[in-house]
């Protein structure tokens, strides 16, 4: 792993812990009292904390994870230099994509 | 010869970062349905009430259990890894990596009871 997806890898890891915690906190919470799509998008809906929360959190993620499948596809399969950076910028672009449109279909009023 | 070179696998700490890197797979293998899931809500709140009475199914939550030991498990195993490479040597990493397991089985086992 070069010193820049080091770098990134490790300060999305120091943005995520935070993020995590509150996110699991709200997981107990939710599931406590049976989780319904009614509580959640009333959490939710309109809300710029929930929106900006959950964004960071999701390109948090769109960055960590990839450089983490990236070593991953180094060090366990034969693939070639090109297809796995190719591999792990098209999943970061999935998660970044597929996040995005979660939060704004939780988030948008 | 192939067993000294094997040796490492038998430490706690080899094993600490097996689990944190496939923990990080599984959760990154988890990801995109998540969010797909979210997404149901722009189609509306019936679509995604659809889904969460679908996932009221025990073995469903047993799954979601796994998830959440597993999410505690690379928050803590990340943590570990920060702490160590960014500030004054801790001794007992074994420890601490064994802490980490512990917690995350407690949590996980924590949701488990709040689910059901």
């Amino acid at each position: 792993m070069n010193v820049r997806f080091y770098v990134w890898q490790r300060l999305t890891a120091a943005l995520m812990v935070p993020l995590m915690l509150v996110h699991l906190a709200i997981i107990f919470y939710a599931t406590q009292k049976g989780l319904s799509a009614a509580d959640i998008l009333a959490r939710t809906r309109g809300s710029i904390a929930w929106a900006v929360f959950y964004g960071a959190f999701v390109a948090a993620a769109a960055v960590h994870a990839p450089i983490g499948l990236r070593t991953v596809l180094a060090e366990w399969t034969p693939l070639r230099a090109r297809a796995r950076d190719l591999a792990a910028v098209a999943f970061g672009i999935l998660l970044l994509v597929l996040g995005l449109r979660a939060v704004a279909a939780v988030a948008l009023p | 010869m192939i067993a000294r070179r094997l040796a490492h696998r038998a430490s706690p700490l080899w094993l600490a970062a097996l689990v944190h890197r496939l923990s990080g797979l599984a959760l990154a293998a988890f990801l995109p349905l998540h969010f797909l899931t979210l997404g149901l809500a722009i189609e509306g709140e019936a679509q995604l009430e659809g889904f969460l009475r679908w996932s009221d199914r025990p073995i469903v939550k047993l799954s979601e259990t796994v998830l959440v030991f597993l999410l505690v498990i690379h928050i803590l195993g990340g943590l570990r890894l920060l702490v160590l490479e960014n500030f004054a040597w801790l001794d007992g990493q074994q420890r601490l990596a064994l802490l980490a397991a512990a917690v995350s089985a407690v949590v996980a086992f924590g949701f488990l009871a709040s689910v059901f």
